[in-house]
């Protein structure tokens, strides 16, 4: 088979997570593509924590619909997943020995009891390894990868000695003769070889992806708070920016952060934050500030659920409205959204180029099921990326420095301190072409005039977003973000039924790109705009600015869709 | 810190734009203090940045020829701490008002303080909101009746900037008056040439908004700290800070000591994980190999 759906379920705490990441780091390795899907409690122990791993022989789009295996390692975890047991998956389970209390008999589904916690407590006497007695298991019976999740586990358990190594081994071991001894394979899943090793690959999370993206972008400065589901980001580029002699610094919160940058971007640096919603609304003074001042930065909003607090680790796009509206006055921002882990990569070095080119804020959407999953993917090479640095004032004799000098693109050289000639004040007041400050109509007009010209060329800086589909379409879709790859394979899916789908995959949400959009639109009956948050805010922005009276369809159960549903939706509307 | 190649006059110091302070105002006077001790330091023009908030006090960075960075209300702080990080031999001197300081952006203060961040920070302060014509601020004296307390002031207790500084971490805490441009002039200097995070508060009254903590009040109640005081030790500075004689207000360095500062950590930091601008970005992509 090519394609293959397997989900953990179990108490956070277990070694859920720790356990997918090294099936899913073997199967890369063994030339299978993988993405994973991880969705933990906002505690730290106990709780339902669940880890998914598509594997699949070709190009994965998205997590996928459902499962075709489940593994339950408690009860909690089985009964939050007893209605997708539909018949033709397969339930593999801790029985007995767990508190699963009896066996299981679901109509059309495979199910093997495996007494997971009882193999690992009572025959190995280490509790901790019933992760890896499911892992072995799952390997052996699905064919995923056997011998190159051997090798991982001793590549990664070498380093604490080999009797670590021997421990890990035999409780995957003591998993596979389980079901050995007590079972004949029933099920139709078997995942196999890839066809064609490919070496060139890479296995990243989306929030280290934005970290890679910015350490290939020049970034070497990055200021931090912590703060779910972003702090990846942080943690990674703790460890790599200081190796390029970068700086990064954790602050006091939200609003040290970004004033840490802006400062470090006057300074001269390629500065960026990550943050979550809660520390985006903190940051809105101050990307007003950037805006006024003319100063680049990159600001990367992974994502959560809210408003307040809300639902720190489950998915939702709900941060669109206040990246492209927040804030007070009008000052123009630049909003990316990522649509898989390769995009975090690129639209990371997109970002800092814009920021950079246009001297404006530019924000970066990601959401937390984007950040935290794990994919395969084309390992990228820095010498491909174009990276764009700002205009520099260079000083000649008798010149007066005009740090807002108007100019036709609305981008003025910018002077870095430290050059002779070049000082100035750089200012959230509004101000003359000097930076002195002015609040004559006159000015106001043509600075406000000024900063917003850049947004017109940057809607053709970005590439144009891409059609999936041709032709005349009864629906064409539009989405962003994360959304974007379940859309690809929902339109794949609806083309293969026959249906007359098309799709518009833009990664500049703000500004839009009308011109490409209201040419999709006009090859199409129907727009249909999917998006996981309840006041359909991309549909809102796109009929505001374009007139397009899109159907929205707005998700907000704290999870991405499924390409099922959106296919649905599709052969609803059409 | 560097030395320009020709010495400046204070007066060199100064831009063409004229301040928009109160005839009067004490900030003129530290506005002077800044540019003697600015040119007596020799400081270069260009790496210079003069960073502030909002008020009255923070427009300080457009009278002068420096590079500057008027950021938002009680934003001056981690601004700075940008500016100073991103390029070390900036010399960078935070201004601002006690409400920017102290209330909005009090809570940058403790930690810029704790980190020693290698900055210094000038309070210009007048116990008032005078941008916003006479509000009560956390320097304000208690029960003071002024635009929102026409009752006085239900605060129970006004914040000592000189504790505040010393508890959290300065490495150099002195307090200076407007109305005595040489003395706050040399306290700059000194601030300036200090290593890590110093913070000097000046008294600067707002002759518009403040009836009560006026300039004829300070002229008279100034006194210079002790000559027997050690301003090594912790402990006496802060019964220094908290306990003046009556109707007296100190002034002088109440506390200095030596402390590694941020930009020092961070360098070994850097040097502890290998530090190479040219670094093999390759070699960071491979680490994510399967």
């Amino acid at each position: 088979m090519s394609d293959l759906i397997i989900r953990i379920g179990g108490e956070g705490g277990e070694g859920i997570i720790s356990a997918g990441d090294m099936v899913a780091q073997a199967a890369a390795r063994a030339g299978l593509k993988v993405l994973t899907f991880k969705s933990f409690p906002a505690e730290i122990r106990g709780g339902y924590a669940m880890y998914q791993i598509r594997f699949s022989k070709d190009e994965i789009k998205s997590e996928g619909t459902g499962f075709n295996v489940f593994c339950a390692f408690n009860k909690e975890a089985l009964d939050k997943n007893r209605s997708q047991l539909i018949p033709g998956t397969v339930l593999v389970y801790d029985y007995p020995g767990g508190d699963i209390e009896e066996e299981v008999h679901i109509e059309g589904v495979t199910c093997y009891a495996i007494p997971m916690s009882k193999i690992a407590k009572k025959d190995l006497d280490m509790y901790r390894a019933k992760n890896m007695v499911a892992l072995g298991l799952l390997s052996y019976v699905f064919d995923i990868a056997l011998d190159s999740l051997k090798d991982t586990i001793r590549e990664k358990f070498g380093k604490k000695g080999q009797a670590v190594v021997d421990t890990n081994m035999k409780a995957i071991e003591a998993g596979i003769a389980y079901f050995k001894e007590n079972y004949k394979k029933t099920d139709p899943f078997t995942m196999g070889h890839a066809d064609k090793v490919d070496k060139d690959i890479i296995i990243i999370s989306g929030n280290e992806a934005v970290g890679l993206g910015a350490l290939i972008a020049g970034c070497n400065f990055l200021s931090c708070y912590p703060i779910t589901p972003a702090t990846e980001v942080a943690i990674y580029l703790s460890q790599e920016l200081p190796k390029v002699d970068g700086t990064l610094v954790q602050a006091e919160d939200e609003i040290a952060s970004l004033a840490n940058v802006l400062g470090a971007s006057y300074a001269g640096a390629k500065a960026m934050t990550s943050t979550s919603g809660p520390g985006l609304s903190l940051m809105q003074e101050l990307l007003g500030l950037a805006s006024m001042a003319e100063l680049p930065c990159v600001v990367v909003n992974v994502q959560r659920g809210g408003p307040s607090t809300g639902l720190p680790t489950k998915h939702e796009q709900s941060d669109l409205f206040m990246a492209v509206h927040g804030g007070h006055g009008d000052a123009p921002r630049v909003v990316l959204s990522a649509e898989n882990v390769a995009d975090a990569v690129d639209l990371t070095v997109t970002a800092f180029n814009i920021a950079e080119k246009f001297q404006l804020p530019v924000l970066l959407l990601t959401d937390g099921s984007l950040g935290f999953r794990t994919e395969s993917i084309k390992r990228p090479d820095p010498k491909k990326y174009t990276i764009v640095n700002r205009d520099r004032y260079a000083p000649a004799n008798g010149d007066k420095y005009l740090r807002y000098q108007l100019a036709k693109s609305g981008v003025s050289p910018m002077s870095i301190p430290g050059e002779v000639g070049g000082a100035y004040i750089s200012t959230g007041l509004e101000h003359g072409e000097s930076s002195a400050p002015s609040f004559t109509p006159e000015d106001h007009v043509r600075m406000s005039d000024k900063r917003f010209k850049k947004l017109e060329s940057i809607v053709d800086f970005v590439p144009p977003p891409e059609v999936q589909g041709d032709g005349p379409a009864d629906v064409g879709v539009i989405s962003w973000g994360s959304t974007l790859g379940t859309v690809r394979e929902a339109v794949d899916m609806a083309r293969a039924e026959g249906l007359k789908v098309k799709a518009l995959h833009p990664k500049l949400v703000w500004p839009l790109q009308e011109k490409q959009i209201k040419a999709f639109a006009a090859t199409c009956k129907k727009i249909l705009i999917p998006e996981v948050n309840k006041q359909g805010q991309f549909a809102e922005i796109l009929r505001g600015k374009t007139g397009i009276d899109a159907i929205s369809y707005p998700i907000y159960g704290g999870g991405p869709f499924t390409p099922k549903q959106i296919l649905e939706k599709i052969r609803e509307v059409i | 810190m560097t030395a320009t190649a020709e010495a400046l006059k204070p007066k060199d110091y100064k831009s063409d734009i004229r301040p928009v302070w109160c005839p009067g105002c004490g900030d003129y006077g530290v506005l002077n203090g800044v540019q003697s001790a600015f040119a007596a330091l020799k400081l270069d023009l260009y790496n210079t940045v003069c960073v502030s908030g909002i008020g009255c006090s923070s427009r300080l960075p457009y009278f002068l020829k420096t590079y500057g960075f008027h950021s938002l209300h009680g934003r001056s702080l981690p601004c700075a701490t940008g500016i100073k990080l991103a390029n070390p031999s900036l010399e960078v001197v935070v201004f601002g008002g006690d409400g920017d300081l102290f209330s909005i952006g009090g809570g940058h203060f403790p930690h810029v303080a704790r980190k020693n961040t290698d900055l210094t920070c000038i309070m210009m302060d007048n116990h008032i909101y005078g941008l916003t014509k006479g509000q009560v601020s956390p320097t304000s004296n208690t029960g003071m009746v002024a635009a929102t307390t026409p009752f006085g002031s239900p605060d129970p207790a006004s914040v000592n900037p000189l504790a505040y500084a010393l508890t959290y971490g300065a490495t150099f805490v002195a307090q200076a008056f407007s109305g005595n441009p040489k003395q706050l002039a040399e306290i700059i200097q000194q601030a300036i040439t200090h290593k890590g995070f110093s913070y000097v508060n000046v008294i600067s009254p707002c002759l518009t908004f403040n009836k009560v903590d006026t300039f004829d009040f300070y002229k008279d109640a100034f006194v210079e700290l002790p000559a027997d005081h050690d301003n090594s030790k912790l402990v006496p500075a802060l019964d220094k800070a908290m306990n003046p004689p009556a109707g007296k207000v100190y002034s002088g360095i109440f506390f200095k000591t030596q402390r590694p500062t941020l930009l020092e950590n961070l360098g070994k930091l850097k040097q502890r994980a290998g530090a190479n601008k040219n670094r093999d970005l390759n070699k960071v992509i491979d680490e994510f190999k399967p």
